[in-house]
């Protein structure tokens, strides 16, 4: 293998210090650092790493231009696939995509292709910030300056989208489509929609955009004003209205949005918003929370900051059961709190479902790890607060319908965690309220609604993607989903 | 945030009911439209408040309005009552919420079988009012029991006078109307011959505990609403799960009426409490 260059290390807060602060901890790639890092792609005739992408971004293309240091083209290529890149780009599962299937990580490290991603988003909002319109080269031609009204443009390859957006003549009214969710499953399909030339409306119950975006994922791993309200703000740019507090199914419903508000396809992007618990003694003792509740609070309503009112509960020690994505969170979000914290997993660290990135911040921070261990019960004390976590220790077994080893209990193991908080980050399930309020809309056994590959619902007219669908999955997962949709509800549109 | 910013809520009216309780007309065609006696609102002041859940005291449907009461018991609702007048806006109205009462799912045969009575403490008389106002428009009997600690905090009586059969006004001082608590009145209602096939209690939670343990001796079901803490309101945080006949629910989409015999109030009044130590710092921030 010809390319010898190791991967380049990215810059990051200290570990010591991020642990008391809410800021992104990672710094990102700079110019020089990027372009390095974009040369060591081997350009492969048959790129895996597009294949292995759910949106299937041409990464080599856009890697290609970053090498030869036109960040607006690459840019502009990644639009061509994604409308989140920002985000992406800091929250994907690298590992177990693009990055998995690179060709250089079977001998080396692979291209750092996440963290690359991230570099040219970054760079994007940096010129339009730095002068307040775009400097790069590529676009302008696409696009007059009297289609830039209003706000300004954030993001040139996506306001260039807004004019092959609009329909030819202009006369004739454009179709109305629904979405349901502000998510990325939500705004992904709600993106392309607009590009094709329908009149899009996102529908979102909670009183900001964004979804698990704006709700789940933390302040340091995903900044909320300065990378997703842009990115979000860049999918309005495209023509995109969002109506906030609005619960589809209580505010309105299905049917009246179809019948009587003259929508004529629905996309279902809710995702999978409720909690789970384990059904052990003592959940409801007084500080024993969902993870969905201590991260809403800490991020939506943004409690760690005193200038905000919604009070949060971390306490001195914190356990945090779970480990996915959101226990990672959870932990790091109690500890930047001032807690002492303990994640509590019933595998071990191999089967740690969260990103690498995540678990090895989470260490370096200090965060304990209990692998092989489970929870049975939760102790009171005679206030009704939490004292402390009963588990058991556990040992691997016979691999399960996953694939994955299951755990098994070691008899007589029974120990005690003293703790003030316990935090249950054990996956969530999607919300019954649209298909309970909307005929015609069947859902699986495990509460997903039914729709095939393309998101076409039971319910014609109806389509849905993401965790919604599917359960709990992945920012790009959803997002992928909602690409499909799109299509799928533009060739439903224009046979109807 | 500042991406397709919504029509703003409107405070159209604000009025003191008492000292400390205040009513608001806020302006939310959407919500007016759809909402039902029994559900509730998620209010958020402004950008700095929490997600308040509220119940829907009032809505008309031609006007797009809703009614809410507030009384401040939080830097939030201290807030909302102190720093929002007539024209100001609030940032975000949600809703309607939970489920509708059941009295709303019955058959016409069922509702008329009805013979209800309401018992409602403090900040609670303003939502019992659309149940009252709604049954009464169907034809079934009403009567209301308000309940306060002095005649200054008795609320709503001249609203309740045109949509029940019987109104009784209680006071545990005696100041006004019967003295003592609602359900001693309604003992005394009940030793005087009165029957009713259901009871509703509205208020704080040791009442609405006080008045399940009365109805249980006088055989009356009883529903109860359930105002617990909340952040969501749609079923995504679990901050008001609450034990009903020992299984967890979640006040805010199952609820929030429960069967009161069936409801664990200790516990509930316990998790109510909880993030007292903290509240104590917003209030002072």
């Amino acid at each position: 293998m010809a390319n010898r260059i190791p991967r380049v290390p990215v810059r990051e807060q200290d570990p010591k210090v991020r642990a008391h602060n809410f800021e992104e901890v990672c710094f990102g790639y700079n110019e020089e650092e990027a372009r390095l890092e974009a040369s060591r792609c081997l350009h492969c005739k048959n790129p895996r790493c597009v294949s292995a992408c759910p949106v299937a971004i041409k990464i080599p293309d856009f890697i290609e231009r970053i090498v030869a240091g036109d960040f607006a083209g690459a840019a502009a290529k990644i639009a061509e696939d994604s409308s989140l890149p920002a985000v992406c780009g800091r929250v994907c599962p690298q590992e177990t995509q693009c990055e998995g299937s690179c060709v250089l990580g079977v001998k080396f490290e692979p291209v750092a292709i996440g963290k690359l991603e991230r570099f040219v988003a970054d760079w994007t909002f940096a010129q339009t910030s730095a002068t307040g319109c775009p400097s790069s080269t590529v676009s302008l031609r696409e696009t007059p300056p009297s289609q830039v009204a209003g706000p300004l443009p954030l993001s040139m390859p996506r306001v260039a989208a807004v004019s092959e957006g609009q329909p030819v003549g202009g006369s004739s009214p454009k179709r109305k489509v629904a979405i349901i969710g502000s998510g990325p499953a939500g705004l992904a399909c709600a993106y392309d929609l607009a590009k094709m030339g329908y009149d899009v409306t996102i529908f979102e119950a909670l009183h900001k955009a964004g979804g698990v975006l704006e709700y789940g994922i933390p302040e340091f791993r995903l900044p909320k004003d300065k990378i997703l309200k842009r990115e979000i703000q860049d999918v309005i740019a495209a023509g995109v209205k969002i109506e906030t507090d609005v619960i589809i199914g209580r505010t309105v419903t299905i049917d009246s949005l179809m019948d009587q508000e003259g929508f004529e396809a629905v996309f279902v992007g809710t995702g999978a918003g409720l909690p789970k618990f384990m059904g052990i003694p003592g959940e409801n003792l007084n500080g024993v929370f969902s993870a969905n509740e201590f991260l809403t609070r800490n991020n939506l309503m943004k409690a760690f900051r005193d200038d905000y009112r919604t009070p949060i509960h971390a306490g001195k020690k914190v356990c945090v059961v779970g480990g996915g994505n959101v226990a990672m969170d959870a932990a790091r979000t109690a500890l930047r709190l001032g807690a002492d914290t303990t994640i509590v997993y019933r595998r071990t660290e191999v089967e740690l479902p969260a990103r690498k990135e995540e678990v090895h911040h989470a260490k370096e921070e200090g965060i304990d790890f209990q692998m092989l261990t489970n929870p049975v019960e939760i102790m009171g004390d005679e206030r009704g607060w939490v004292r402390a976590l009963k588990c058991v220790r556990m040992e691997l077994g016979e691999p399960d319908e996953s694939g994955r080893r299951s755990p098994v209990v070691i008899p007589g193991s029974e120990f005690e965690i003293p703790t003030e908080t316990v935090i249950m980050a054990l996956g969530t399930s999607p919300n019954p309220l649209i298909s309970r309020t909307t005929p015609g809309l069947e859902v699986t056994r495990r509460g997903g609604l039914v729709a095939d590959e393309c998101g076409a619902t039971t319910r014609p007219g109806v389509f849905a993607g993401g965790d919604a669908v599917t359960g709990a999955a992945t920012v790009i997962l959803a997002m992928g989903a909602g690409r499909k949709a799109a299509a799928a509800i533009d060739a439903y549109l224009k046979s109807k | 945030m500042a991406v397709n910013d919504n029509a703003m809520f409107k405070i159209l009216e604000k009025k003191m009911l008492n000292p400390t309780i205040c009513k608001m007309v806020v302006e939310a065609p959407r919500i007016a439209k759809s909402a039902l006696p029994g559900q509730f609102l998620i209010v958020r002041a402004d950008e700095p408040g929490e997600r308040i859940p509220l119940t829907i005291s009032d809505y008309d449907r031609a006007a797009g309005t809703v009614t809410i009461v507030i009384q401040p018991i939080g830097a939030s609702t201290r807030s909302m009552v102190d720093a929002f007048q007539a024209g100001d806006s609030f940032a975000d109205v949600a809703g309607p919420l939970g489920n509708p009462s059941e009295f709303v799912r019955m058959s016409p045969e069922e509702l008329k079988a009805q013979r209800v009575v309401f018992i409602a403490g403090g900040l609670g008389t303003a939502p019992v009012y659309p149940q009252a106002k709604w049954l009464h428009e169907h034809g079934v009997s009403v009567d209301v029991i308000i309940g306060a600690r002095t005649k200054d905090l008795l609320i709503y009586e001249d609203e309740f006078k045109s949509v029940c059969d019987n109104l009784y006004m209680c006071t545990d001082d005696g100041s006004y109307g019967f003295k003592g608590v609602g359900t001693a009145r309604l003992e005394a209602l009940v030793a005087e011959g009165k029957t009713y096939t259901q009871a509703v209690a509205i208020g704080p939670m040791i009442m609405m505990k006080f008045s399940v343990l009365t109805c249980k001796k006088l055989g009356i079901p009883i529903w109860v609403s359930m105002n617990t803490l909340m952040v969501d309101g749609t079923g995504m945080c679990g901050a008001c799960r609450l034990s009903v006949g020992g299984v967890t629910k979640f006040a805010c989409v199952d609820g929030p009426e429960f069967d009161g015999y069936l409801v664990d109030f200790d516990e509930a009044m316990r998790r109510s409490a909880q993030y007292k130590a903290e509240e104590g710092l917003a209030n002072g921030k």
